[in-house]
């Protein structure tokens, strides 16, 4: 343990380290010399492209992927043109810039994935120099071109190209030049010599760094933080500037005495940092300068390369990989030598106790004096996050554990999650993964992209682990990389559909979250429509399989799904696609088999297409329901003619049909119509549209007496129920006369009790006396009592010697007919 | 009334910045806001009515915003028309997930009256998914169900819905407060809803037509000159009391009540001045009230006696009874003859038919004939498309001679197995819709004995809502599935009504005698009538359930036949 402190360096108050991540994997023969390397922060993966600029279509340069321990991940000759730079999106896809400013996108193992243009201009002038950097927004790339002119895409999933405007006295490329993301603005900022211009989307500014000297020289390197928030400048004659990059403020400005223009220049910070440094990196040498003017000088013995990260820079060469970075304040308090900080008491004490010393309790007294057990267990515990090696990781944290059982209430979460986390984290570290995350960028990237990331490399058993290890819910975690992993499973071109669905199936079963028409999707996209087919048969939701099916082109399965789903809502998309897929026999065909679909689109049809109904019932020989259409097609028609002629082909279908019943109603209902249009024009009755009945009443109202008879005739009215119809007429309008010859004219289908109801209804009890003599004997009592005759029904009654009719009188007798109530009781007595 | 005015009244809205409220029609819309909203069904036909408000403003180049709330749900037909009427881009859409509304202690509504002319005439089944959002809605506020039964594809269906839907959610683990589930869908049963009503909640909705759960009362009921809309609910004390009771007990009632109201106020006399100020303060204003709504129910009986105790009402009633019970059927053709030559009822003359024809099991050709040429001739030509609905439903039907249709059975059936022939199973399932409501009527003892006379007053079954004389089929079904814990022994039965019966164990695990075990959920598919309401609530007090009936509207015969006459759009 006391060596952890051996790699350390102090710089000003605090300390650097130096921490080996791996011994790479790899063996390139030339090392890293010649190279076009990307290697993506947060411990990604790094492509290599050697001599990239060669021309021969003879010998075309290899481009190798590996992860970041150096593992071979994918390799393949370079076909297309000259490359410029090399980058990776924050979704692990590697960014090939070329010359003639396209860019062409690979996946993690090589397989291109897509391509797009930085611009037509680009193709003559070409792109002298390419950035490819990441923001908020995303990935994005910037490029010089041969015209001096500047181009932006801040997000390359959603590009937008934006040419920057033209920097005057711009020749070539400039000096340097750095991507800068500020106030929610993507600018660039290069050097002209001495000067240094921020150039945004309108204007190319001149700005002057504070504090530096007039006389440092040319700027000709320039560099910002992992946070955009710091810049740092290097000028010809050896220079260095540090600063905000807003230029607000210089932090150190520092003479390296030496002239040349080092190969790289990074900020090695990290979240408080007491003492942030910039590093330069020359062929020989590695500087790194403090904001307290010290520096610590490292021999570089192999080309490397510098990566950035949010809390130090990765430096890689041909045969290992380092981390160099300010030693975290909580390192330092522990492990710093002789350091009574109460983490590196308990830290101590656990030693001690390990070997059975009572020292232990002595370091424990004193702990516990100051009150400070608890801070020291945090201590611990947050060191041990950042150590790199699992053996001080465990030291740390069993001490954290010892001095935890001293305390009485302590809140175990944190010790609990960083246990957790560190084993994350060691495993994802192993070289065979290949991801050499510290807990700092672990926390900033988070769990979520972890496992994404996992899955681009398709890690599935470890993304897997992890996820039930740190209980993740099903739906985030594992059904996540299932998803992924089935997604992957079914580009796997050498087997066969049968078990790739096999496969899929016995793995994903029934994971809540996971889609089977998204897997299905996928194996459409990759061209494998069969086995897209068979893996939509374990989606249990009908209506989930329906989109694909259609993009698929099968629709008639798509129909029979949506159909099977219950969801009209689908079925009717589904019929709409079809109905601009198909041409019409076969659409009216499809829907034929589907009743339930068939009846959607009619309601539809009723209200939105007419005409179609129309065919939808004549391809289906449908003649009732085509007949019905003509009938109701009929009623909004204005002129008289065209809705005649619609009723006549509605006759025809109801034969057709054999509906003969319909088929002569509607004849029935033509002859009406041409009856009323004819009275109309004489009379002016305004007949056209009534029924039967109404218009003989309207006509028997108007006095037309002769054209009702002619109705009742020619249409064949039942005798009831045109005497019934004529009573009231002429008794409504009073025709009392009238109304007695009509009576007269034969008998009376419907009787005589109605004559006199009418009348009484007409408060006419004279005229219904008239008609109370005709009435059958078996109504005789009725009607007296509807003309309130009271004594002549009770002598009908005591007549018939009824009992109902007898108590029928008795309810109408009120108290002042005593005598009437007499006779029906004795009556009604005697009868018993 | 309208469900909105039940949620959110005209102030309230005011108070939202509406300024004013219209109804979406076929007119011009004459607003002058700069926004319009647009609350309504997801129909067709009112959609199309938007897009011509629209088109109309761009026409003169006016500029306003346009919102549409589809409610309770959006669907893709609407949006299609949007985009057919191409002002797709100029409407906003939105979703209001209202399923229901409780019009009572025991009813709630999903106030969907469409849902039976959509759903079983036009056979577009769009609603299905809406009544199975509404059950798992029920689901997720109540717990588990232990148990649920249904009868009727509909059903079958919407418990598919409602099934998919739990699956899909998460499982809370919540206490049980609802037992049972029964679904049932309004095709079982044509008989119960096409009776006269004769139970005084009924009464009202044939005659004044109760709106969510609120009526509106005429000058001849309120004998001023004004009319009072009335809110009837079990709030309301004195309706609460006679709402299940069968009329001819209503008076007895409403005049008992009235002695109690009276002495009530009596109490006054003598009484001093601390006592007059008790009396004031806590009685007086429940009296007012009480004295109100009485006034205004006696009212309303007096109007129902005026219409319903005469003398063709009784009649009326007589030949219904004769159509249950089967007797009479050559008289009770006659009566519906007379009923059409004296012209006295389109919709009356119509229900009537419809009776005579379910019960018997079809009208003999020469009667179909005759009867439908005297009902067009009478009311328009244009019912020969309400004939060919009712048809379509087995309402209104020509009888088949026992062999043709065992002939035209098995052919259909065959084709059915082959599954090509959609089309003519569909043109043959009409024939073979046929009722069978003698045999069920024996089976499940429908029709009491006649015998006996029935005291209406202490009602022994369920029978007392239509007068002792006929026990409503829906409800039978429901009592005995309960009784039986299933469809066991009932076979018969079901192969009557066409089956689709199912029997399911849902996901509680409640002790079985829980007071939750026994609060059954009624729902209707297509809507229930308040007589089948007051006979589950007399079904509930004598075997000890508590009935909460859902239904997607309520319904009575009127509004049944009404979304079946032939010039409904």
């Amino acid at each position: 343990m006391a060596f952890v402190t051996a790699s350390w360096n102090p710089l000003g108050e605090a300390f650097y380290r130096k921490v080996e991540l791996y011994e790479m994997c790899w063996s390139i023969r030339d090392g890293l010399r010649d190279s076009l390397v990307a290697a993506a922060p947060y411990g990604g993966p790094i492509a290599l492209l050697r001599e990239p600029l060669r021309r021969s279509p003879s010998s075309r340069p290899q481009l190798e992927i590996y992860s970041a321990s150096g593992a071979a991940i994918a390799s393949f000759p370079w076909k297309s043109g000259p490359v410029v730079q090399l980058g990776w999106s924050i979704s692990d896809e590697l960014l090939c810039v070329q010359e003639d400013g396209s860019v062409l996108i690979y996946d993690l193992f090589g397989s291109f994935k897509r391509h797009f243009s930085m611009g037509q201009e680009v193709v003559q002038s070409q792109v002298l120099e390419a950035k490819v950097f990441h923001s908020p927004y995303g990935t994005g790339i910037a490029i010089v071109t041969g015209s001096s002119r500047f181009t932006l895409a801040t997000n390359i999933e959603d590009l937008k190209l934006r040419r920057l405007p033209e920097v005057p006295g711009l020749q070539g490329r400039p000096a340097s030049w750095v991507v800068l993301t500020q106030d929610r603005q993507t600018k660039v900022l290069l050097s002209i010599g001495p000067e240094l211009y921020i150039l945004d989307n309108t204007s190319c500014t001149a700005v002057c760094p504070p504090g530096l000297s007039p006389h440092a020289g040319s700027i000709v390197h320039m560099s910002v933080s992992f946070s955009y928030k710091y810049l740092s400048l290097f000028t010809d004659s050896g220079h260095l500037w540090a600063g905000l990059s807003n230029l607000q403020d210089k932090l150190l400005e520092f003479d390296t005495k030496t002239t040349e223009r080092p190969k790289q220049m990074l900020w090695c910070r990290r979240p408080k940092s007491q003492q942030p440094s910039v590093v330069l990196m020359w062929d020989r040498l590695l500087l790194v300068v403090g904001e307290c003017n010290d520096t610590i000088q490292f021999p570089v013995e192999d080309p490397s390369v510098l990566v950035g990260e949010m809390d130090g820079v990765r430096i890689i060469n041909s045969t290992n990989q380092e981390l160099l970075q300010e030693v975290p304040l909580v390192c330092q308090d522990i492990f710093k030598i002789a350091s009574m900080a109460p983490g590196a008491l308990l830290l101590e004490a656990h030693r001690e106790y390990e070997k059975s010393s009572q020292k232990a309790d002595e370091y424990l007294r004193e702990i516990k004096e100051q009150n400070v057990l608890e801070e020291a267990v945090r201590q611990c515990v947050e060191a041990a996050a950042h150590e790199y090696d699992p053996a001080t990781q465990k030291s740390l944290m069993r001490a954290a554990s010892f001095g935890k059982c001293f305390l009485t209430d302590f809140c175990s979460d944190p010790f609990v999650s960083t246990c957790r986390e560190l084993r994350v984290l060691n495993a994802v570290r192993e070289s065979g993964v290949g991801m050499p995350l510290t807990h700092t960028q672990f926390k900033q990237m988070t769990l979520q992209v972890l496992i994404d990331r996992l899955l681009f490399r398709q890690f599935y058993p470890l993304a897997i682990e992890i996820c039930r290890y740190l209980k993740i819910p099903d739906y985030q975690g594992v059904s996540r990389v299932l998803k992924h992993w089935a997604s992957c499973k079914v580009q796997q071109k050498d087997l066969s559909d049968e078990a790739i669905a096999r496969a899929v199936c016995v793995k994903v079963g029934e994971s809540p979250g996971v889609s089977y028409s998204h897997i299905a999707a996928k194996a459409y996209e990759c061209g494998r429509t069969e086995l897209a087919i068979k893996l939509l048969d374990f989606e249990p939701r009908s209506g989930e399989q329906v989109p694909l099916l259609l993009k698929m082109k099968r629709s008639h399965l798509a129909l029979s799904k949506a159909v099977e789903s219950g969801d009209t809502d689908l079925v009717y998309m589904v019929v709409t696609h079809l109905k601009n897929e198909m041409n019409r026999g076969d659409f009216f065909m499809t829907l034929r088999n589907q009743p339930v679909a068939l009846s959607l689109y009619r309601q539809f049809c009723k209200l939105q297409e007419q005409e179609t109904l129309k065919d939808l019932y004549n391809q289906d020989d449908n003649h009732q329901e085509l007949a019905n259409y003509y009938v109701t097609a009929s009623y909004r028609e204005k002129k008289l003619e065209s809705s005649l002629s619609l009723l006549q082909n509605a006759v025809d279908e109801y034969n057709k049909a054999k509906n003969d019943f319909a088929a002569k109603a509607t004849e029935e209902e033509m002859r009406l119509l041409r009856f009323q249009r004819k009275l109309d024009d004489e009379k002016g009755a305004g007949l056209l549209g009534l029924s039967l009945q109404v218009t003989m009443e309207t006509l028997l109202s108007l006095g037309l007496h002769k054209q009702a008879e002619q109705l009742y005739r020619d249409f064949k009215v039942p005798d009831k129920r045109y005497w019934w119809l004529k009573l009231k007429s002429l008794a409504e309008k009073e025709e009392w006369e009238e109304l007695e010859k009509f009576s007269k004219s034969k008998k009376s289908p419907i009787g005589y009790l109605a004559f006199v109801e009418v009348c009484m209804k007409y408060n006419n009890r004279n005229e219904a006396k008239k008609y109370i003599c005709k009435v059958t004997p078996e109504q005789k009592v009725k009607a007296h009592l509807a003309v309130g005759d009271l004594e002549s029904a009770a002598d009908a009654a005591i007549e018939h010697k009824s009992e109902s009719e007898i108590a029928a009188v008795l309810s109408r007798c009120s108290a002042s007919d005593r005598l009437l109530v007499d006779r029906l009781n004795r009556a009604s007595g005697a009868k018993k | 009334m309208s469900p909105l005015d039940r949620i959110a009244n005209m102030s309230t809205l005011k108070q939202h910045d509406i300024v004013k409220l219209y109804k979406v029609e076929y007119k011009a819309t004459v607003s002058l806001s700069d926004q319009l909203c647009f609350l309504i069904r997801p129909r067709i036909q009112t959609v199309k009515w938007i897009c011509d408000v629209v088109n109309a403003d761009k026409a003169v180049g006016r500029f306003r915003r346009y919102k549409i709330i589809f409610t309770p749900q959006r669907f893709f037909a609407c949006e299609a028309v949007l985009e057919e009427e191409g002002v797709f881009g100029d409407v906003t859409t939105d979703e209001w997930a209202f399923y229901l509304l409780p019009l009572d202690d025991d009813i709630l509504s999903m106030e969907l009256p469409e849902f039976f002319h959509d759903n079983f005439l036009a056979g577009d089944q769009r609603w299905l998914r809406t009544v199975g959002g509404a059950l798992h809605l029920l689901h997720s506020v109540y717990g588990p169900f232990s148990k649920l039964y249904g009868i009727g594809s509909c059903s079958q269906m919407t418990y598919e819905w409602w099934r998919e839907q739990v699956e899909q959610g998460e499982q809370g683990a919540r206490p049980a407060e609802i037992g049972s589930v029964f679904l049932i869908d309004r095709d079982v049963d044509f008989v119960t809803p096409l009776c006269s009503q004769v139970v005084y909640e009924g009464l009202l909705d044939d005659i004044f037509r109760i709106k969510c759960g609120c009526v509106e009362f005429g000058p001849d009921v309120t004998s001023s000159d004004r009319s009072v809309k009335v809110m009837l609910n079990s709030q309301d004390k004195v309706f609460n009391e006679i709402r299940n009771e069968h009329f001819s007990n209503v008076f007895g009632f409403l005049s008992q009540k009235a002695r109690n109201l009276q002495t009530a106020y009596d109490k006054r006399q003598g009484m001093d001045i601390k006592q007059m100020k008790t009396f004031v303060s806590e009685e007086l204003k429940g009296l007012k009230q009480e004295h109100r709504l009485l006034s205004l129910h006696i009212g309303a009986s007096e109007s129902i006696m005026k219409k319903k105790t005469k003398q063709d009402f009784q009649e009326l009633l007589q030949r219904e009874h004769c159509l249950l019970e089967g007797f009479e059927i050559r008289e009770s053709i006659s009566f519906i003859e007379e009923h059409i030559n004296r012209q006295i009822s389109m919709m009356e003359s119509l229900r009537m038919l419809c009776l005579l024809s379910i019960t018997e099991n079809g009208l003999l050709p020469k009667d179909y004939r005759s009867l439908k040429t005297q009902y067009l001739q009478s009311y328009g030509f244009d019912h020969l498309l309400t004939f060919s609905n009712l048809r379509q439903l087995g309402l209104l039907v020509e009888q088949q001679g026992a062999e043709t249709l065992t002939v035209m059975e098995s052919k259909v059936g065959k084709l059915v197995n082959d599954k090509t022939a959609g089309k003519i199973t569909d043109a043959f399932s009409s024939l073979a819709r046929r009722s069978h409501f003698r045999a069920l009527s024996r089976k499940l003892n429908l029709v009491p004995k006649s015998d006996e006379e029935y005291d209406l007053r202490v009602p022994k079954d369920m029978a007392y809502i239509f007068s002792g004389a006929y026990v409503p089929l829906s409800c039978r079904l429901i009592e005995q599935v309960l009784e039986r814990d299933g469809w066991a022994g009932l076979e018969d039965v079901t192969r009557l009504l066409n089956g689709h019966e199912f029997a399911v164990t849902g996901g509680s695990r409640a002790e079985p005698n829980s007071d939750a075990q026994r609060l059954v959920l009624v729902l209707f598919l297509g809507g229930c009538t308040f007589s089948e309401i007051s006979a589950l609530r007399f079904l509930g007090r004598a075997k000890g359930y508590k009935f909460i009936v859902v239904t997607t509207a309520v319904t009575n015969s009127s509004r049944l036949l009404e979304a079946l006459l032939g010039n409904h759009a």
